[in-house]
């Protein structure tokens, strides 16, 4: 009797799926390695290793770093005026995109997803997801072209008498909202498709008028959408240093000043303590999440 | 005359080319339980649905006592509805979902809480104020939604299928109970169902539709003995039908009849020279009754139920038989 090697094939992985099913926690094994190592080794160790940098120094005259450990760096960022400043600045930045995304995500994914019809509903979630297809860099150069002296916004706002924004703290501000809007949008049209019509009828039935409605039935039960949107146009604002530098003439964020550090300045100690500024403003805010409650439905 | 609860005038719904409810008139007493009976798609529960106000009517009327309601929001209508899903608020707890109507009419805590706690007395879920809805089994769910809508005291109560998702046991206890909280509450009942069963024991009459339009209106013993057509005497009970042809033939009638299968005789071949010989092809065991098939010797198949012998010789198959008819119990159809 001849054996085919896929006969033979077919054995061995019976063998391995018969040996694995028998030891089951070998199997576990095998199959958390691969995430464990990435996260243990990418990720760990190098904000490990950043957090190492924030207490060494840059010899100013050399530009070496020096491997002696020193808080001058955490000195500089609590106590100068110029970083409290920034940091404050870039929070606002963080929060008005936030509110703004927010504000108009949920009457687009109300409408989305139990107003507008199968068709149209499938037309929106896909132009909502396909600005994310194209580049970030070409995205932020179109606001600055938008935002522009005799560019769009100018020529229809002028006739109001209203001065376009221009660049600076406010295009900083449109131009992330517009960038983060599809991270905030889908979240919430998620949670909404998980709200059945007869929970926004019964509400309706019982007398509750549309503000009602939505205040007391629709929101409480999409507040983890809320959440996880606000989550990402929160910390991606946070961290970007690219648009503010497109789009933001002279506004200084944690990001810009972060890179500037890292580049023009060398002084990578320094540029590492402040990473730690929105590190720690993220974890404060998941912490305060956390608290309300609403990450118990996610 | 006094007012109907509700009146209906032509009423008619369509969803893009699809006729959901075809010109349905139709008028429902104070304090009626009335029943919609028909099967999935017949336009039954978008009747209800236009009473709610979630759907706005193509053509027709609504009125309810009196007052044209037919464009007004959900919210401004007096009539409540049990859902079939029940649509309980899952943020909210038992008493706070049954207590959402009276926050809204603006009633103050103390009554709310009063007017709450009867209506769970009402549905005997006292000890549950306090659960979520996650919390409750289907059948406590289901007694909260009927508690929620009836604290608001709605003049007409709609129910869409309330009991569709109980199991039988449950539903036959919960059938009692509805129709005790009913006739407790003097209001008007308007239940869509799809269950003959449940739409002939609760109600006092019975509109059975069909393909968007009412087919028959009538009491219960109405639609079972004298059912127009023969999509009712089918869909009510079941039924042994005879085209005009065979009519004529056995019964001597010029339409349609048909025979209950509880209104037919059987006896043993030898003793009856009346009737139509046959002989039982097949028995079916019910505890309390047999159905029996009998297959004439004119090759027509009769259906027809007995009580059940606890003792002595049992029906079989193969058995010679005469089956007669009593001609008052034969259901002539009109249409």
């Amino acid at each position: 009797m001849t054996t085919s090697t896929a006969e033979v094939e077919t054995r061995l992985t019976r063998r391995i799926s018969n040996f694995l099913y028998q030891r089951s926690r070998v199997g576990l094994a095998l199959l958390l390695a691969p995430p464990t190592f990435w996260l243990a080794l990418v990720y760990i160790a190098s904000l490990s290793a950043l957090l190492i940098t924030a207490f060494w120094s840059v010899d100013s005259f050399t530009g070496d770093i020096e491997h002696t450990w020193t808080l001058k760096n955490f000195a500089t960022i609590v106590g100068e005026s110029t970083y409290q400043a920034v940091t404050l600045r870039t929070l606002g930045i963080a929060l008005s995109v936030t509110v703004i995304d927010v504000a108009f995500a949920l009457p687009v994914a109300f409408y989305m997803s139990k107003v507008a019809s199968r068709g149209w509903q499938r037309f929106l979630v896909i132009s909502m997801t396909l600005p994310l297809w194209s580049s970030y860099l070409v995205k932020a150069y179109a606001w600055r072209s938008v935002l522009s002296s005799g560019g769009i916004l100018d020529w229809i706002l002028t006739p109001f008498g209203i001065p376009s924004p221009g660049y600076g703290l406010e295009g900083t501000v449109i131009t992330l909202a517009y960038l983060w809007f599809p991270f905030v949008v889908l979240p919430i049209y998620t949670a909404l498709q998980r709200v059945p019509n007869s929970l926004i009828e019964a509400s309706a039935d019982l007398g509750g008028g549309t503000i009602k409605t939505i205040r007391s039935v629709v929101v409480p039960l999409i507040i983890p959408g809320i959440i996880a949107g606000s989550i990402f146009s929160f910390s991606l604002t946070l961290g970007d240093y690219i648009a503010v530098k497109i789009v933001g003439g002279a506004t200084q964020t944690l990001g810009t000043l972060i890179f500037t550090n890292v580049g023009t300045a060398n002084n990578l100690p320094l540029a590492a303590a402040i990473a730690f500024i929105p590190l720690g403003i993220i974890l404060v805010y998941l912490a305060s999440v956390k608290r309300t409650g609403a990450l118990d439905n996610l | 005359m006094q007012l109907p609860a509700i009146k209906i005038e032509n009423l008619t719904k369509k969803f893009g080319d699809v006729t959901a409810v075809d010109g349905v008139s139709l008028e429902i007493a104070e304090g009626e339980f009335f029943s919609m009976l028909g099967p999935s798609g017949s336009g039954k529960t978008t009747v209800l649905r236009l009473i709610a106000g979630f759907e706005k009517p193509t053509s027709g009327m609504i009125r309810l006592f009196g007052e044209d309601v037919s464009n007004k929001p959900p919210f401004e209508r007096d009539v409540n509805t049990v859902f079939q899903d029940y649509a309980l608020f899952p943020h909210m707890s038992v008493t706070q979902n049954v207590e959402y109507g009276l926050t809204i009419r603006g009633i103050g805590k103390s009554e709310r809480e009063n007017l709450a706690k009867q209506a769970l007395a009402l549905v005997r879920l006292e000890g549950l104020a306090d659960r979520k809805p996650s919390q409750l089994s289907g059948g406590q769910r289901q007694r909260v939604a009927l508690a929620r809508s009836i604290v608001v005291k709605p003049k007409v109560l709609l129910l869409d299928e309330p009991l569709g998702a109980l199991d039988l046991k449950l539903r036959e206890q919960m059938q009692v109970e509805l129709k005790q909280i009913q006739r407790e509450l003097g209001i008007t009942f308007i239940f869509v169902t799809h269950d003959q069963d449940e739409a002939l024991s609760l109600s006092d009459r019975v509109a059975v539709f069909n393909k968007g339009s009412i087919v028959q209106l009538g009491t219960p013993q109405d639609i079972y003995n004298k059912p127009v057509d023969h999509f009712v005497a089918d869909f009510v009970g079941s039924s042994n039908y005879f085209d005009a042809k065979e009519a004529k033939q056995y019964f001597d009638q010029n339409a349609a009849v048909i025979v209950r299968p509880e209104n037919i005789q059987l006896t043993e071949s030898s003793n009856s020279g009346l009737g139509f010989s046959g002989e039982i092809s097949e028995v079916i065991f019910l505890g309390d009754q047999n159905r029996v098939l009998v297959k004439l010797d004119t090759g027509k198949e009769i259906f027809v139920t007995e009580v059940s012998r606890a003792f002595g010789e049992q029906r079989k198959r193969g058995q010679k038989v005469t089956v007669s008819f009593d001609a008052s119990l034969v259901s002539v159809l009109t249409r």
